[in-house]
């Protein structure tokens, strides 16, 4: 399919090797292509490129802003913290550093255009000039009327300049309640399992022949297509691996050209890879480790997930089961817990209708700090005296993310919280403590 | 000073610059001290023991996750610079550590100090950490990231328009903040080194071109974790261009990660875990090098001990403030006890003995411990030494010989007794007992490791218990030899197993007590096996050790010039009580105010103290809702009496303005300290927050 970008206004060579980097976007840049025109004509003002993570919007524009040598800037919206940021990237790419620094500190929208007019009044645009936008979801969040002016910028300022912006999102999604420009839209469909095969095989290892790996590519794609399609993944995955494949190969037992023997030592490996590398509870760095290891020994790498007890002090975690209680538990049943008289409590009563949902499906309520702490007296079974290192004890809950202040920072007086543990968290917590959680929990206070 | 002006003003009088005096540490310490003579030897003492606290206790901390971290730091910008096609593959990934410090929040900050210190010396100039309370969005992530690195001033947008305008004429339109700049920034420092006319100065900068810029998140679990997001994908933005590095200090557990970011940006990542030492572990250390030594010559009482222990297990976790609560006490004790010039190496402790001054010798006769010592002297020699200065010092000297002595021994047989049974106390104690009995039933195997390695803890510790050491070890000969004498008695053992397959025949209850009753009367007559005698015999000898050298420090003369013992105090200081504190402050303003005339007996205020304890007190009378026209009218009663007007006069007890307004404010102060909120449930009253009466 090579060849296939053909236009009139851009040298033959350059095309050539475009499209050599192109591989199965042939149609989509051929498009982009007959859209932009010839290098002097004017293009359509603003082009809305949508498709998933790693179809190619990025790199297809890359390649051909730089293999044409068109004047172009390229923002990163996550980048841009701030619209002086995109601002001055653009003129700074357009027109030099005279330029960006001669905005004002806090630019508005109207310094931009002021300033892009005044400068391209002097230097005149020869060829469209192209600003790119990566990640353009986030310019919803922006200033409103970002995103209007960037789709009609060309008629602001006057120029041969044309807005591209590239996004995971469809367009619906972004349209303003005011209206605006309607771009031209183009999609980017997601590779087949064909196009991701040659993609992949792209990429060999030098010292092995290029059917090896492609073999190998296939072998992968066997494995992971069911589940994962990005290409961005799978080809971690197959840099990943490539050394268990060739093991065979480089000590001798067998040959290059015996797919099935190979196929058939690296399957194990690579289903295993797929719970753990392809999950990230293991980094690539500790996978290579693993591969050098014994096949024993690998039991002892363990994932992210697995380590998830914490070690905390004693009355912390009392305090934690407390907060879990006041969260989990309503206020008015307290009484019931918690007191040792607490006089008959009718059934019926007790046991409010509306209140059958479970509180472990509704999520954790907030309470005051009161609460928390007379709860807490009353399950912890030593006389405790209220010192400051209780209180900071639950501040440094909080900074460890196992409770959440509800209220504001400022409010120091009365201040709630919310318990962020799980249900199986705090009954480990509570079992080194010897504390029955579940005795105290009105949920299931309700099944017996 | 005086103005002389007309008008009425402000005037503002700057204090003269001669009456500011800095005194230095010394003299703060011999300020308030306890006969001030020997202030500057004992303050000289405690500064020796304070830095040795320091170093000891820093070095070792932590040393093999910070050498396994630096490790890693280098291998992964090594990796970098190499271009085979594995890494050339992966080097999108930034590398990442994420360290687990455990929850003991308070002692990372050591922990990531020597880190960065180390990465700095080692590794590469570009070290940066962040906290998550300064970066409450991505400006200020980067912002701080950027200052920090290139240590310039970055100008934020939408700062307040002073500092803007300040800024900007500092910085002529200086650096934006982005990662663009720093790439630029990073790219002109690596080449600047590169240029061949300078000398690079240390070599560890000569190998690498590129040393990693490593940005450290000291509490990953703070972090807001958008932010986090936004700022890891910015980062793999410019991963070609700048070599990052990402260190996470995690409090909880690694799933924290998980639960932070999403597959997307996590993907983005390279993640290696390191452990840390539990903090637990840790605390062991520290105890060996601080306290469980006789070179330190500090010593804590078993009270203080409990104290401290109890902070750290139920409160904090935090080996920091462990090492802070033996500071305090270390200079709780120079700084009250005058005899602790005698706390010191022996050496010195012998020479500050014949410096002792007149009122210091009275005051080693008034230690109870010396007194003890005196009753068990003879008539006569007691009368010498209450008597004889020189002759009370000469004894002196020999009771510091045998305290240190005693330390010397003491703490080998500890640990030898800790290995064990674990229990590290008298003889007297359950525990104790119930290990030796457990020792007494222990197979040969396990006694003769447990006994070798109680022989080297000896040889290692100390040369001037040979004797025991010698002795140890024939009796470990002993049990080697006895091999052969074993089997003899495995064959008796072999006896009494056929009893026991007889057993299984019957079925009756009652058959199977008695013959297990015959059993155990048979086996407790039999003849002890060679074994068993042995084994008796070393655990006497264990016995007669302990009780030799493990007597407790306060039956030791003069102990109490090394060991502190005031637990209240080191409680009162470290464990805060502010709601006790509070409630003394009003019901007893003496306590804190010092006025004599506050002076009053138990559970009575004076009417002279402050309106509000005034208020506090009359309040504690009342119930659960307080009228409050009741209380003003009490409240007025007692001022008046304060103020000295006649009872019988008619202004006694009235309420004018100025009183009504003290009593509004006291009230309204109350309110403040939580005693008493409003209510609605009845008019003109206020609810009580708080239990109990006078």
């Amino acid at each position: 399919m090579t060849g296939s970008l053909q236009h009139l206004g851009y040298d033959e060579e350059k095309l050539q090797r475009a499209s050599q980097q192109l591989p199965c976007r042939e149609v989509q840049a051929g498009m982009l292509l007959s859209l932009m025109g010839q290098p002097q004509q004017y293009c359509y003002p603003s082009v809305f490129i949508y498709g998933h993570g790693a179809s190619g919007k990025s790199h297809v524009l890359n390649v051909l802003m730089k293999e044409l040598e068109l004047p172009h800037a390229t923002v990163s919206c996550v980048e841009c913290v701030s619209v002086s940021l995109l601002f001055e990237q653009v003129l700074l790419s357009f027109f030099g550093c005279d330029a960006a620094s001669s905005l004002p500190r806090t630019p508005s929208l109207s310094d931009f255009v002021r300033v892009y007019r005044q400068q391209s009044s002097q230097s005149p645009a020869k060829q469209t000039r192209y600003i790119i936008m990566e990640k353009a979801e986030l310019l919803r969040d922006a200033e409103a009327n970002l995103l209007p002016a960037l789709l009609r910028l060309q008629e602001l300022v006057e120029d041969n300049v044309t807005v591209i912006l590239l996004s995971e999102i469809v367009w619906d999604q972004f349209r303003p309640n005011t209206g605006c420009f309607e771009p031209l839209l183009l999609h980017f469909p997601d590779y087949s399992k064909g196009e991701l095969q040659q993609i992949l095989s792209h990429d060999a290892h030098p010292s092995y022949s290029a059917e090896f790996y492609s073999s190998y590519i296939n072998i992968l794609l066997g494995v992971f297509y069911s589940v994962c399609r990005d290409l961005r993944e799978l080809r971690h995955l197959a840099a990943l691996n490539f050394s268990k494949f060739c093991e065979p190969v480089t000590t001798g037992k067998v040959k290059e050209t015996e797919t099935h023997k190979l196929w058939k030592n690296i399957e194990p490996h690579l289903k295993k890879a797929m719970q753990t590398v392809y999950l990230r509870e293991v980094s690539s760095l500790q996978w290579e480790q693993m591969q050098q290891m014994e096949e024993t020994e690998t039991g002892a790498m363990r994932g992210l997930s697995a380590h998830t007890h914490v070690e905390l002090p004693y009355y912390s975690k009392f305090l934690l089961i407390a907060a879990y209680l006041a969260s989990y538990n309503p206020a008015r049943t307290d009484k019931r817990f918690f007191l040792k008289h607490h006089g008959k409590i009718r059934k019926t009563n007790f046991l409010k209708k509306n209140e059958k949902t479970s509180n472990h499906l509704l999520g954790p309520k907030p309470f005051s700090l009161d609460r928390m702490l007379a709860i807490f007296y009353s399950v912890v079974d030593s006389r405790v005296a209220p010192t400051a290192s209780i209180f900071s004890q639950i501040s440094s809950l909080v900074t460890l993310q196992l409770l959440a202040q509800v209220s504001h920072d400022d409010q120091l007086d009365g201040p709630k919280y919310k318990c962020a543990v799980s249900l199986d968290f705090i009954r480990a917590i509570s079992k080194t403590v010897n504390f029955d959680i579940v005795r105290y929990l009105y949920d299931f206070l309700l099944q017996f | 000073m005086s103005t002389s002006s007309v008008s009425k003003g402000c005037f503002v009088f700057k204090p003269s610059a001669k009456k500011k005096k800095t005194l230095d540490l010394g003299s703060y310490f011999s300020r308030g001290c306890e006969s001030s003579e020997s202030s500057d030897t004992r303050f000289r003492l405690c500064h020796d023991l304070w830095d040795r606290i320091k170093t000891d206790t820093e070095d070792e901390l932590n040393r093999k996750i910070l050498d396994s971290l630096l490790e890693f730091t280098r291998k992964c910008s090594l990796t970098r610079q190499h271009s085979d096609w594995m890494s050339q593959m992966r080097c999108s990934e930034i590398p990442t550590a994420a360290l687990m410090l455990g929850v003991n929040i308070p002692d990372h900050d050591m922990t990531f100090q020597s880190l960065s210190d180390q990465l700095q010396q080692s590794v590469t100039p570009h070290v940066v950490s962040v906290q998550a309370k300064e970066c409450a969005a991505l400006k200020h992530l980067m912002k701080k990231v950027l200052e920090r690195l290139t240590d310039t001033v970055v100008a934020l947008d939408d700062e307040d328009e002073e500092a803007a305008e300040q800024s900007a004429a500092s910085l002529q339109k200086g650096v934006h903040c982005s990662l663009s700049a720093l790439c630029d920034w990073y790219s002109s420092k690596t080449k600047k080194s590169n240029t061949p006319g300078k000398k690079r100065s240390s070599s560890a900068m000569e190998e690498q071109q590129q040393p990693p810029v490593v940005v450290i998140f000291k509490d990953l679990e703070a972090f807001n974790p958008k932010v986090l997001q936004d700022f890891i994908l910015i980062c793999s933005r410019y991963i070609e261009r700048l070599p990052l590095m990402f260190i996470f200090g995690i409090a909880t557990s690694p799933s924290t990660i998980q639960h932070m970011l999403p597959h997307s940006v996590s993907s983005l990542l390279c993640i290696e875990l390191f452990q840390s030492l539990s903090c637990t572990q840790h605390l062991a250390t520290v105890m060996d090098k601080l306290v469980l030594t006789s070179h330190f010559p500090f010593k804590l009482s078993g009270k203080v001990m409990q104290v401290l222990m109890s902070i750290f297990l139920y409160h904090d976790f935090s080996v920091r403030n462990f090492i802070k609560g033996l500071q305090l006490a270390l200079l709780e004790h120079f700084h009250s006890q005058p005899l602790s010039v005698l706390c010191c190496k022996k050496k010195e402790a012998l020479l500050n003995v014949m410096q002792l001054s007149d009122s210091n010798v009275e005051r080693i006769r008034q230690l109870p411990s010396f007194k003890r010592f005196i009753e068990k002297q003879e008539k006569e020699e007691q009368v010498h030494l209450m008597t004889d200065d020189a002759y009370l010092k000469e004894i002196c000297c020999r009771l510091i010989k045998d305290l240190h002595k005693y330390h010397k021994n003491y703490y080998p047989i500890l640990r030898e007794l800790h290995l064990i049974c674990l229990e590290n106390n008298v003889w007297e104690t359950e525990d104790y007992q119930s290990a030796m009995k457990l020792l007494r039933m222990l197979a040969k195997d396990e006694l003769i490791t447990l006994l070798q390695r109680c022989a080297e803890i000896l040889h290692v510790k100390s040369k001037k218990m040979k004797k025991t050491l010698v002795q140890m070890e024939e009796l470990l000969a002993k049990f080697k030899q006895l091999d052969p004498a074993s089997e003899m008695g495995s064959s008796a053992e072999d006896c009494i197993i056929s009893p026991v397959k007889n057993l299984q025949k019957k079925t009756d209850l009652f058959q199977l007590q008695k013959t297990l009753l015959e059993m155990n009367e048979s086996r407790r007559s039999k003849k002890l096996s060679p074994f068993e005698t042995l084994r008796n015999e070393a655990l006497d000898f264990i016995e007669t050790l302990v009780k030799s050298h493990l007597p407790p420090p306060e039956s030791q003369t003069l102990w109490e010039v090394c060991y502190y013992s005031s637990s209240a105090t080191v409680r009162r200081h470290l464990n805060a009580t502010p709601r006790t504190s509070i409630q003394a402050a009003l019901s007893n303003p003496f306590c804190y105010l010092q006025n004599d005339s506050l002076k009053a007996e138990d559970g009575t205020v004076s009417n002279a103290a402050p309106d509000i304890c005034i208020t506090y007190k009359l309040h504690l009378e009342c119930g659960r809702l307080i009228n409050l026209y009741d209380w003003l009218e009490a409240y007025a009663t007692v001022v008046s009496a304060a103020e000295g007007i006649d009872p019988d006069s008619d202004s006694f007890g009235k309420v004018d303005e100025v009183k009504h307004a003290r009593f509004i404010r006291a009230v309204s102060e109350l309110e403040f300290l939580g005693f008493v909120k409003s209510t609605k449930q009845k008019t003109d009253h206020v609810a009580r927050l708080t239990w109990g009466g006078c």
